[in-house]
C-alpha cells in the first residue's frame, strides 16, 4: 500500500526545516516527506536532506504556488493516493496530519483544510498560538466570507496552507489550470465548482518563527487585487 | 504636405522598413513579431505618398489636424504592441515554470538513479 506524502515548499528556512521534518516523522512515521526547495540561498536543502526528507531543487526562485505544484506533480508521478501540504516555517502542528487524512481515508471528502479559526482550548506548552496582525486577519475573514457565500459552505480559513487532498484533487492541481500565484480562496472555489467535496477541520497553528512572511511589503495589496480578479474570472469560466 | 515634411517622413518610413528586414535577416527579430513593425513602416510610407488618405481618415475620426490623427494611431499602436508583449511574456512565464518544474523533478530522479547505480564511475564515456 502506498502511504501518504507530505509536501513542504521551503524558501530560506534553514533554521526551521529540520525540526518541521522531525515533527512529521514523529507524528506520522510511515509518511514520506518531500521538501521543494524554491531556490534558497541558504542551507535549506542540506538541512532537509539530513533530516531525512526527499528534496526537489528548483533551479531558481519560482514562488510558493509553483513550489507546491512541483510537489503535486511529483506525488502524481509517484502514484501517491493522498498528500498533505504544510509550510516549512513551523507554523503548522504536524500532530494534526492524521486528523486531516481521516475524512479523506473514509471517502467522505476530497480535500481537507486545516483551519486556525476553529480551534478551541489551550495550545500546547512552549508554543505561541497564531495571532495574525489586524489587517491580515481582516483580509482572511473577508475572503473567508466571500468563499463561504460562493460555495454555500462555511469556510473560516481560506488562506490556510495546511491542507490534505486525495488523488482526484491532485490531478486537477497538477494541471495548468492551477492558479500558482497565491493559490488559496480561488482554488477552494474552483474545486467546489468542479464538484470536489471540501471540509474544514480545526488545527493548531503557531506563530511563524520566520518573521519575513510572504505577505509583507506591498504584497498584501497585490494579493487582494489578484484574489478578486482570480475569483471573478473563475466565476466567468463556468 | 510640404516637400520637406514629405522627405523626412519618407526617410523615416524607408529606414524603419530596412532596419526591420535587416533584423529579421540577422535572426535578431523573429518573423512572428516582425509583421506588426513592418506594418507600421508601411503605413508611414503609405500616408506620406497618399496624403489625401490621411486627410480622409482625419475627417473620419473627427480630428482637427492630420498630425493629431497620426499621434492618435501611433499611441494606439504602442498600447496594442505592449499588450501583445504582455501576452507573450505570460506565455513565456508559463513555459518557464513548466520547464523549471520538469527539470527539478528529473534532477531528483537522476540523483536517485545515480545512487542506485552499482558502478558509479563506469559512465558510458569512460568505457
Amino acid at each position: 500500500m502506498v502511504n501518504g506524502l507530505c509536501i513542504i515548499p521551503a524558501y530560506n528556512e534553514e533554521r526551521n526545516i529540520a525540526s518541521v521534518i522531525q515533527g512529521i516523522k514523529k507524528s506520522a512515521s510511515n509518511m514520506d516527506v518531500l521538501v521543494i526547495d524554491d531556490g534558497s540561498s541558504d542551507e535549506t536543502p542540506h538541512r532537509a536532506m539530513e533530516a531525512g526528507a526527499k528534496v526537489i531543487l528548483h533551479p531558481f526562485n519560482l514562488g510558493y504556488g509553483i513550489a507546491l505544484q512541483t510537489g503535486y506533480k511529483y506525488a502524481l508521478k509517484k502514484g501517491y493516493d493522498k498528500i498533505v501540504q504544510m509550510d516549512g516555517d513551523g507554523q503548522h502542528d504536524p500532530s494534526f496530519i492524521s486528523a486531516l487524512f481521516a475524512p479523506i481515508q473514509r471517502g467522505e471528502v476530497d480535500m481537507v483544510i486545516g483551519s486556525r479559526f476553529l480551534i478551541t482550548g489551550e495550545p500546547k506548552s512552549g508554543h505561541i498560538p497564531y495571532r495574525a496582525p489586524l489587517v491580515r486577519r481582516l483580509g482572511m475573514k473577508f475572503f473567508g466570507i466571500i468563499t463561504t457565500l460562493l460555495i454555500h459552505q462555511k469556510i473560516t480559513d481560506s488562506t490556510s496552507g495546511y491542507q490534505a487532498m486525495n488523488r482526484r484533487v491532485l490531478e486537477w492541481v497538477s494541471s495548468d489550470q492551477f492558479p500558482f500565484d497565491y493559490p488559496d480562496a480561488d482554488v477552494i472555489i474552483v474545486l467546489h465548482r468542479k464538484g470536489f467535496r471540501i471540509k474544514e477541520i480545526p488545527t493548531q497553528m503557531f506563530e511563524s518563527q520566520n518573521k519575513k512572511s510572504m505577505h509583507s511589503g506591498w504584497k498584501p495589496i497585490y494579493y487582494i487585487f489578484k484574489m478578486f480578479l482570480s475569483i471573478l474570472v473563475t466565476l466567468m469560466r463556468k | 504636405m510640404p516637400l520637406r515634411n514629405k522627405i523626412v517622413a519618407l526617410a523615416i518610413g524607408i529606414a524603419m522598413l530596412l532596419i526591420i528586414i535587416e533584423l529579421v535577416r540577422r535572426r535578431k527579430l523573429r518573423e512572428e513579431y516582425s509583421w506588426l513593425w513592418l506594418m507600421t513602416g508601411s503605413v508611414i510610407l503609405l500616408l506620406t505618398l497618399w496624403f489625401d488618405l490621411l486627410k480622409w481618415v482625419t475627417h473620419l475620426v473627427g480630428a482637427v489636424t492630420p498630425s493629431s490623427t497620426i499621434f492618435l494611431f501611433a499611441f494606439l499602436f504602442l498600447i496594442l504592441i505592449s499588450l501583445h508583449f504582455s501576452v507573450v511574456i505570460s506565455k513565456l512565464a508559463e513555459r518557464n515554470k513548466d520547464l523549471a518544474q520538469r527539470y527539478a523533478l528529473l534532477e531528483l530522479e537522476l540523483n536517485e538513479l545515480k545512487k542506485r547505480c552499482p558502478f558509479p564511475d563506469r559512465s558510458p564515456s569512460s568505457l
